[in-house]
Formats: structure tokens, C-alpha cells, sequence
């Protein structure tokens, strides 16, 4: 049996129906990890043993009947920007290379609750802050589709492991696109759910207000059961919303007759590639083709939303990275002269560039003087972009249009010009300043052969009309796996099967 | 000096709330306990801890807010104070600048000079910071988070102070009215009540405000007395010399009665405030505000009319007895048992206050039992012991908290009034002071006042004067 | 760059922001926040005259814990990542002179 190429619903099915065992789907994947790794750098850590541990514990509770869910046993990965008791995390930074939490995020504590086997913490942009992965303190994650390229980011770990079957799913996190954009470069597909709706707990943050974790998977039916399986409304996050509802596989039909659709014309402008533009249109023709309404439209402020994301994130990320400091945990400085020189030289050894420009910043932005009109001007954006998508929302149950201007870039590309890797968020980051859920399939490939991403936007709490929608055009293709992967799935197999047949299944 | 100058005065008063907890996580607000023993992720500011509000401290800062007269901003927000320093582990504090709960308000204060209104800016809530050891040993500091993330609440005054005694009286006046609401014990010396002073000085008649500075470190009423002293001489001494005052924060230091400026070079004094992401604001309704009103209890100014009309207590009694919470909480419970208002005032108003004078202790250490007090008044009441032996007993029952009837029994302090026993007892003087009897047979009616006396020893103070006169009186007659 | 950062600004957010940026990072982040804050500038286009600043999303409000006690002594794990301690207690560079 080829397990590496299951989706994650297909072996939560045979893990229930005992065709596979969970010790022996964890071992694949790490066989594949072990295979692919020291290529692609998915992973800062690889938690082998204890996932062999948890596999045999869960595979216990499916036995005694304890575990029914339809993701029990799988093997995940998460970024290392979420906690995990007993695991370093280290948002791929040097300041904190050290740091092992005694306390599990809120949404890897759900996903644990229903039998989800950890392998791992993937490799990110230094607390998420770059869309490349490249700003890892522990190298680049490459793109499996061709190493050559940037997985994007910031959760290009994420994304990287599902494409190259180093994980059945895995969860993300987005503040400006960070899920939507690597999923797009990757050919995998991930949700960024409305805000509020995956507790924060226990997510290290970058920008508080726009950060929301969600699911990376190999298709939209996996996806939208990650989702209901990590979503809740948690005490512990004050900005938990209590929805209304949580069942976001009940959303899994075909039928998208009659919804409409809208195409923002500001999204086709110049600057977008016109292969991504092609693949993106054609999308739209096969969800026009199954019933839905589909028209053109102005959205209105694109260009705003950039400027206003980096001044708000920014902000608050300069506030929220205050707390490495040298003194409860993480990296401290090996030589400093009194106190202020300890905070100054540990945080300018630990943190990376691109997480300094941006707290220097987020700092000179919040400053006296400068508060208003940066800061308040920021808010103020925020609310009209709010304003633009109410409006668009009083007439589309969606909005389609391209994750991101262009295909993975090569490797070392983007760093140079901080600006224009900046402005490569163009068609995401609107999403967090509204808090709005988006949701990244794949739509193609272009001539390099680099996969393309088609985005769908909903309005608040609409995740199910995403699905749908999304659910809807993936019928109409099937799912693609970068060769690399496949090919050395393939490779361990034999050797696999002849371990499994040597063990024996209980 | 030739000029006259006015000090200008204005409080930033911080008060650690009463809750059981912290402001924004489950730990004990405890007092002491080992370093680092009550924090949890939240208030040691691991990565990925968020901040939960306690709804307590939000009740105790509209308590507060509407005691003083304030208006309630019904939609406030935290905001989020930026600095670094070790005993702040998020290095920003989470406070409120844009939208304090509180604002606009005044208490009145009774000095010397008379009534005055000091006017309050904000009452905004806090969290605490830990606490930092410095290590002699080693030269380095230790930090423990503790009291990190214990909720307070800092009431900034209008500069409408001028003078220690005004200032001395306005923080009395905010103890009294915060112990009254239950919203903090207020001790100075624990520093669960702190004040840093702004000041200026100004020539009278000047409209213009002088430069002020901020006094910190001041940890008791004397303390800062003497620091308002100081400083406003510093200034004046400046301003004479032509210099100019310089707008800083100053430590002050008691044991030198001086104060230094706390200035350095990293610290730039830019807060960076913004609305905290992670805390949605708080929305208070009429009916909250209602509700809280509802449950004010009666406070000091309510408790001083009331002393006066419902028991008739002189007012000085009754501000003497109001002026704690604690001791006029020990005056009404006393009452309720044992009824005589006046006689347990004048218990509370004469010896207690002796005793505390004698130990140097503040009315709230008084640890009597109400009940030990009512049967003490019940007791004089009843004749059951007289008053002079009285006041022994309440000695022992203000110190020791002894049960008065118990204590009286077995030290057979009770009254005689066995008309026999007390009978053989004149007698036996009578015998022995012949001289007396032979002035009473003279007219000398102040002999009689001898043998009660005389009496009176012999029984130690027992005896029912009243019974022994006429029994001296009766006796003397027969003779 | 019409957002000329100077020596100072940077000197001043550094200490700040508690970074300390070697000449060649301060010629840096002086090109950069300068380019950044042009870019920012397009905000000015927009009339924001009669907006309300937006921090949260959405209207929720009013999230409560109860003043109850619900954490236990965890000096243990909360200590065990700090670079220095002593006596349970997290041990920093002397704060005061």
C-alpha cells in the first residue's frame, strides 16, 4: 500500500479500519522525512521518538475505541511558531534556539485530543516575519517542486512537508498570507480562517491582531477537517470568537449553483504575472461552468494595504518581540557590561535582519510624534479596507482572484529588496486587516513548472462558502505531487514494506 | 527670600487591588511566598501566554471611580505601556492611556484650612510589576515575578494640592474611601498604596504652572511629607539663584532626606503606547454602573452623618471612630450585641485609643473581638463588675483578646454586694480608725469618705460603691 | 527618498527598541526605513478625516475571567529555560548603580 500517497482522510479511514497502523504510517513518513530533509530543510526539529511513542499510544485508543475521529493517527506537522510541551520552539530564530515550553498551544493541544501524531516543528521566516522562508535562522526550506526556488512563507515548512510528503497535514499560520501564498507556491491548499476562530494560545506572536493559525493539506476536504478539528472558542485567548457554526466538513458539496462570485479588477492589474493570471481566470471559468455567477468588480484600496499591514504589524511586532530580552529564556548575549548592553547585545546577536528592520520599525512608528500619523492612519486604513469588503460582500458570497503576483521565486531572489518582497502580499495581507477568512487551492502550473494558487475570500464566518467553492473546482482536477516527493516515496517502499512484513502487524 | 512662592501638588496614588487573583491570569495575589512561586506562563510573559481579564478588578475600579465622583468612560481599552526593565517580563506594561475606566472626578478633604475639593484626572487599571533582589554577594539582581500581573489602579490627581498637610490629607481621604469599598487594604509600609509626587513651585499670584518634577520612592506619609518639604526648597532654591527647574523624576531617599534624579541615557522615556491586540476593550452599561452604585457600601462622610443622628455621638467621636474602616466596622458589630452606642464609643474613644498610642499601632491592628467587647459593656452594665476594674478587664481583652466573663470569673473580680461580707469588713475599720467615727460624730463629713475609701481597698475595687456608702453610712449612724 | 532618516532617529529607536546596530546595519536600516516610510506615505492619499481607527475587528467585548485561583506553584517549568538563575529566582545584570 502506498501510504504516502493518502490524503489525510483517506488514512484516518484505515487507520479506523486497521488496514494501516499508526506506528506504521508514522514510520513512513519519517522514513520520507529522513529521505527528504537533508534536500528541502522542512523541518528545525524531528521529534522521532516521540512520535513513534504517540503513535503507539494513540493506536491503543483507537483500539480500546477511546479515539473515533476521521484524523486519528495521522501524522501532522506544525510550525515552530506553536508550542508544544516538552518540544524546542523556536520560530526558526537563534534567540530562541534553546526554548522548550512546558504548555502546548490551544489548537496542537485539539488536533493531539483527536489522535493527531506529531512528527515535528517546520521550518519558517524568522518569526514569520518574510515570505520566502529564507529568513530562517536555520536555513532555507526549498521548494519541492524545484529546490532551486523559495517555498514562500512564512509557513514554507508547512508547506514544503505536505507537498513533499513529509506529513499527512500540517498547521500554519498567516498575518499577512502566510499560509495563502506558500500553499500557492507549493501546490498545496490552506486555510486562513476568519480571526477568532483558532485560539491563539500558545502561538509565539508576530502581529496579534492579523495572526490566525489554520490548516495545510493536500486537498480541501482535509483542510476543512483540520479546521473543525482545531477550531473552538478557548477562554485562554480573549479574542476567541464563539461562533456559530463549527461543522466546516458539512460544507463539502459539489452544488455551487447560483453563488456568486466576484473578481476583483484590482487584482489583475500590472505587476501580476500573466501565466498566474490565465490559470487564476480559468479557475473562475470552471466554477462559472457549475452554476456560479461570476463578474468583475473594484474592489477599491488594494494599494493601501500594504503600507497599512507593514505599519500595524510592525507595531506590534516590535512590542511583541520585547519580551526576548536575555532573561527568562532563549539566547542571551556571552558578553555584555551591565544591564542595558545584556538586552542590547542578546537581541542584536538573536534576532536576524528582517526582524530587526521590522521592530526598528514597528518602534520608530509607535513613537512620540509619530503615533498619528503612522499608527492611527494605519487603523484608519484598516477600517475602510473593512469598509471596501462589507461592500463587496452585500454582493458576492465570494471573491476569487491569485494568491500571489507570481510563481515561487529562485532562491535569494526576494532578500535583496525588502520593499518589493513586501510587495509581493499584495492579494493577501487585506484579508488579516479584515479579519476575514481566505483559503489558497491549487489552479495550475506554469511553463517552469512551478504550481499556481487560486485565492477565495469569504466574508466573515463564511469558511463553508469557501469550501464549497473550492471543494467545488478541485472535482474538476486531480491533485499533482512534486515529483521529488513521489519519486522517493516510491524509492522506500520496497524497503518499507519488507520492514513491515519483518515486524509484523498486531 | 524676598519672593513668595506656592507649591503646586499633584498624586499619581497606585493601589493594589484586593482580588484573589491577578489582573490577567489565575495566580494568587498572595502576599510573600518563595520567588517565582505564583506565576504561570502569563505573567512571566512566555511566548504565546495571553492575557485574560479578571472581572474583579474591573468592579473594584468603578467601586473606586464613583466614590470619587468620577465619570465612567463606558467603552475603555487597555493599552500597552513600552519599556524594558527586568521586573516587567513582557517589557510593556499593560495599562490604559486613551481610554482610562475612570476620569473626571474629586474627593473632598478636611484640613486645618478648611474643606477643599482635590480634583481627580483618571483612575486607570494595571498590572504590577515582579519584584527585583539586588545580590550584594554577586553583584546582580534577582528578579521574581510575584507580584507581577497584580492588578492596580492608579488615581492621578489634579494639580490642585499646595501644601504636605493637603496632600497628607487627600491620600488619608483615598485610604479611608478605598478600605471603606474593600477594594485594597491601602498599607503604605507593604506598598499595596503608593504615591509619587508631581510639584512645582510657582510665585503666588503666578497663572502660569512652574516645571514640575516626579518624586518616586516614598514609602510612608512622613516620607513624603518630608519629600514635598525638600523638594519644593530645592526648586525655590534654584528659581533664587536664576537656575531653572528641570522636568525629571527624582528618587527620594529618607535616610539622606535627599533626592537624586533617576536619569540615564537608555532610558528615553517614550512609551510607545498603543490599544493592546490581544485585550478587547470593556463596555461598561448603565446597568452595571447601577448595579455597582447598589452595592456601595456606606462610606466614611455617609457613616459620620449616621453616627451622629442614630447613636447621637458627638461629631468629633464619630469622626474619630470613622476615620478606619476597621474600627468603625468593630464599633457597629459591638453595637449590635450589647445596643449603648455612647458607652462602646467611649470604650473605643478613650482606652483603645490610649492603648494603641502606648504600642504605636494604627486602629486597623486592632484584633478585639466584638463579642469580648459587648459582654465587657454588658457586664458594667449589669453591675457585674464596676468601672474601675473594668478597665483592667478591657486591657486584657484589647491585648490578649480574652473572653471577659471568663477572665473576670476566675480572677473573682465580680461585684460584692453580699451586704454581710461587706458588713464585718467596715466594721473591722470602723474598729480601727476610731479617729473617723469620733469626726463623723463631730459633723466631719469627710470621714465618712475616708472609711469608703478604706473599704473600697479592702475589696480591691470590688465592692458596689453605691452599696458601701450606704452600708459606712448606715454603720457610722449606729455607733 | 523623501523620508531622510537621520543618525540620530536610528540611535534613538535602537535604544528603544534595545538594538544595537553595527555602522554598516545603521546605513542600512537608515535606506530602509526611509524607502519604507515613502511607501507609507501613499496612506496620506486616503481621507480618513471622519474614520473611527479600528484595532479590533470585530465588536467583541466584555471578556472576563472570574477571580478565581486556578494556577499552582510551577516555579520548576517556569524557571527551567532562563540562561541564568539563582534561588529560583531569574538572576539579571545589576539594575541599580
Amino acid at each position: 500500500m502506498k501510504i504516502l500517497e493518502l490524503t489525510a482522510l483517506e488514512l484516518g479511514r484505515k487507520i479506523k479500519k486497521r488496514e494501516i497502523g499508526v506506528a506504521e504510517a508514522t514510520k513512513a513518513a519519517l522514513a520520507q522525512i529522513r529521505a527528504l530533509e537533508p534536500e528541502l530543510n522542512c523541518y528545525v526539529t524531528v521529534g522521532e521518538e516521540q512520535a513513534l511513542i504517540q503513535a503507539e499510544q494513540v493506536q491503543r485508543k483507537i483500539d480500546k475505541g477511546e479515539l473515533a475521529g476521521p484524523l486519528a493517527g495521522v501524522p501532522a506537522a506544525i510550525k515552530d511558531n506553536m508550542c508544544l510541551e516538552g518540544m524546542a520552539t523556536t520560530c526558526s530564530s537563534k534567540i530562541l534556539e534553546n526554548f522548550v515550553p512546558s504548555y502546548t498551544a490551544e489548537a496542537v493541544k485539539r488536533m493531539m485530543d483527536q489522535g493527531a501524531v506529531i512528527l515535528g516543528k517546520t521550518n519558517m521566516d524568522e518569526f514569520a516575519m518574510g515570505s520566502t522562508t529564507e529568513t530562517s535562522a536555520f536555513g532555507e526550506t526549498k521548494n519541492p517542486w524545484n529546490p532551486a526556488h523559495v517555498p514562500g512563507g512564512s509557513s514554507g515548512g508547512s508547506c514544503a512537508a505536505v507537498a513533499a510528503r513529509e506529513c499527512f497535514y500540517a498547521l500554519g499560520s498567516d498575518t499577512g498570507g502566510s499560509i495563502r501564498q506558500p500553499s500557492s507556491f507549493c501546490g498545496v491548499t490552506g486555510i486562513k480562517p476568519t480571526y477568532g476562530t483558532v485560539s491563539r494560545y500558545g502561538l509565539v506572536a508576530y502581529g496579534s491582531s492579523l495572526d490566525q493559525i489554520g490548516p495545510v493539506g493536500k486537498n480541501v476536504k482535509d483542510c476543512a477537517a483540520v479546521l473543525e478539528m482545531i477550531s473552538s472558542y478557548d477562554k485562554k485567548d480573549s479574542t476567541s470568537i464563539q461562533r456559530e457554526d463549527w461543522d466546516f466538513t458539512s460544507a463539502l458539496t459539489e452544488d455551487i449553483k447560483g453563488m456568486r462570485i466576484g473578481i476583483p479588477k484590482d487584482y489583475f492589474g500590472p505587476g501580476l504575472d500573466s501565466q498566474v493570471r490565465d490559470a487564476v481566470l480559468m479557475a473562475a471559468k470552471v466554477l462559472e461552468e457549475k452554476g456560479a455567477l461570476v463578474e468583475e468588480f473594484d474592489l477599491s484600496l488594494v494599494e493601501y494595504a500594504i503600507p497599512a499591514y507593514y505599519v500595524i504589524a510592525s507595531a506590534e511586532a516590535s512590542s511583541n518581540l520585547s519580551r526576548f530580552d536575555g532573561i527568562k529564556y532563549g539566547y542571551r548575549a556571552k558578553e555584555y557590561e551591565g544591564l542595558h548592553s545584556m538586552y542590547k547585545k542578546s537581541r542584536s546577536e538573536g534576532f536576524g535582519p528582517e526582524v530587526k528592520r521590522r521592530i526598528m520599525l514597528g518602534s520608530f512608528v509607535l513613537s512620540s510624534g509619530y503615533y498619528d500619523a503612522y499608527y492611527l492612519k494605519a487603523l484608519k486604513t484598516k477600517a475602510l479596507i473593512k469598509k471596501a469588503f462589507d461592500r463587496a460582500f452585500e454582493k458576492y458570497d465570494v471573491i476569487l482572484g491569485p494568491a500571489a503576483p507570481s510563481t515561487a521565486p529562485r532562491l535569494g531572489e526576494s532578500l535583496n529588496d525588502p520593499l518589493k518582497m513586501y510587495l509581493g502580499d499584495i492579494y493577501t495581507v487585506s484579508v488579516n486587516l479584515a479579519g476575514l477568512p481566505g483559503m489558497t487551492v491549487p489552479c495550475g502550473k506554469d511553463k517552469k513548472g512551478l504550481p499556481i494558487g487560486l485565492q477565495l475570500i469569504g466574508n466573515c464566518f463564511q469558511e463553508k462558502k469557501l469550501i464549497r467553492v473550492g471543494y467545488a473546482y478541485e472535482q474538476s482536477r486531480s491533485y499533482e505531487e512534486p515529483e521529488l516527493a513521489v519519486r522517493v516515496s516510491e524509492s522506500q517502499k520496497e524497503e518499507h514494506e519488507g520492514e513491515r512484513s519483518a515486524g509484523g502487524e498486531v | 527670600m524676598s519672593k513668595q512662592y506656592e507649591t503646586v501638588i499633584g498624586l499619581e496614588v497606585h493601589v493594589e487591588l484586593a482580588t484573589k487573583t491577578k489582573i490577567f491570569c489565575g495566580c494568587s495575589t498572595e502576599f510573600g511566598g518563595a520567588p517565582n512561586t505564583h506565576t504561570c506562563p502569563v505573567c512571566t510573559g512566555m511566548p504565546g501566554s495571553l492575557p485574560v481579564l479578571n472581572r474583579q478588578v474591573v468592579e473594584y475600579a468603578l467601586a473606586v471611580g464613583l466614590a470619587a465622583n468620577c465619570e465612567i468612560h463606558q467603552y475603555c481599552k487597555f493599552d500597552r505601556k513600552n519599556y524594558f526593565y527586568p521586573d516587567n517580563p513582557q517589557n510593556y506594561q499593560i495599562s490604559q492611556l486613551y481610554l482610562p475606566i475612570c476620569h473626571d472626578g474629586w474627593v473632598e478633604i478636611e484640613t486645618a484650612a478648611g474643606n477643599k475639593r482635590i480634583g481627580i484626572h483618571e483612575i486607570h487599571m494595571e498590572e504590577d510589576a515582579g519584584k527585583l533582589i539586588h545580590d550584594e554577594w554577586e553583584d546582580c539582581s534577582l528578579v521574581d515575578y510575584n507580584r507581577s500581573g497584580v492588578p492596580l489602579i492608579e488615581i492621578v490627581s489634579e494639580p490642585d494640592m499646595r501644601s504636605a498637610d493637603e496632600v497628607i490629607a487627600y491620600l488619608e481621604k483615598l485610604r479611608m474611601m478605598i478600605q471603606y469599598l474593600g477594594a485594597s487594604d491601602c498599607k503604605l509600609q507593604e506598598g499595596s498604596m503608593r504615591a509619587d509626587v508631581n510639584l512645582s513651585v510657582r510665585e503666588v499670584g503666578a497663572k502660569e504652572f512652574g516645571t514640575r518634577t516626579e518624586m518616586k520612592n516614598l514609602n510612608s506619609f512622613k516620607a513624603i511629607a518630608r519629600a514635598i518639604e525638600g523638594e519644593k526648597n530645592r526648586q525655590i532654591e534654584l528659581l533664587e539663584d536664576g537656575k531653572k527647574v528641570v522636568q525629571e523624576t527624582r528618587r527620594w531617599d529618607d535616610n539622606k532626606e535627599s533626592s537624586h534624579a533617576m536619569r540615564s541615557k537608555e532610558d528615553a522615556k517614550d512609551y510607545r503606547y498603543f490599544p493592546d491586540p490581544d485585550l478587547p476593550p470593556v463596555v461598561i452599561d448603565d446597568a452595571w454602573i447601577a448595579r455597582v452604585r447598589e452595592r456601595q457600601p456606606e462610606l466614611q462622610t455617609e457613616k459620620l452623618a449616621r453616627y451622629q443622628k442614630e447613636y447621637g455621638l458627638p461629631r468629633y467621636d464619630a469622626h474619630i471612630l470613622t476615620s478606619s474602616k476597621h474600627l468603625a466596622d468593630l464599633f457597629e458589630e459591638t453595637v449590635k450585641l450589647c445596643g449603648q452606642p455612647k458607652e462602646v464609643s467611649n470604650w473605643l474613644m478613650t482606652d483603645a485609643m490610649r492603648l494603641l498610642k502606648e504600642k504605636g499601632q494604627e486602629p486597623e491592628q486592632i484584633s478585639m473581638d466584638p463579642r469580648h467587647l459587648a459582654d465587657l459593656v454588658k457586664m458594667v452594665g449589669e453591675n457585674v463588675i464596676n468601672r474601675t476594674i473594668a478597665r483592667d478587664v478591657f486591657e486584657a481583652v484589647f491585648t490578649e483578646n480574652v473572653n471577659p466573663k471568663e477572665y473576670v470569673e476566675s480572677k473573682g473580680l465580680t461585684v460584692v454586694r453580699d451586704e454581710g461580707a461587706l458588713q464585718s469588713v467596715i466594721e473591722e475599720i470602723l474598729e480601727k480608725n476610731p479617729q473617723s467615727v469620733a469626726d463623723y460624730k463631730a459633723g466631719k463629713q469627710k470621714a465618712m469618705g475616708f472609711v469608703v475609701g478604706q473599704t473600697m481597698r479592702a475589696m480591691k475595687g470590688k465592692a458596689d460603691p453605691a452599696v458601701v456608702n450606704q452600708l459606712v453610712k448606715e454603720l457610722l449612724e449606729q455607733r | 527618498m523623501t523620508n531622510r532618516i537621520s543618525d540620530e532617529t536610528i540611535e534613538y529607536v535602537g535604544i528603544l527598541a534595545k538594538l544595537e546596530l553595527s555602522g554598516e546595519e545603521k546605513e542600512a536600516a537608515k535606506q530602509d526605513m526611509g524607502k519604507m516610510l515613502d511607501y507609507i506615505d501613499q496612506l496620506n492619499e486616503l481621507d480618513t478625516e471622519d474614520v473611527e481607527p479600528m484595532s479590533h475587528v470585530f465588536p467583541i467585548h466584555n471578556v472576563f475571567r472570574e477571580d478565581v485561583v486556578t494556577n499552582q506553584d510551577d516555579r520548576e517549568n517556569i524557571l527551567k529555560n532562563a540562561p541564568e538563575q539563582k534561588d529560583g529566582a531569574f538572576k539579571v545584570p545589576r539594575t541599580v548603580e
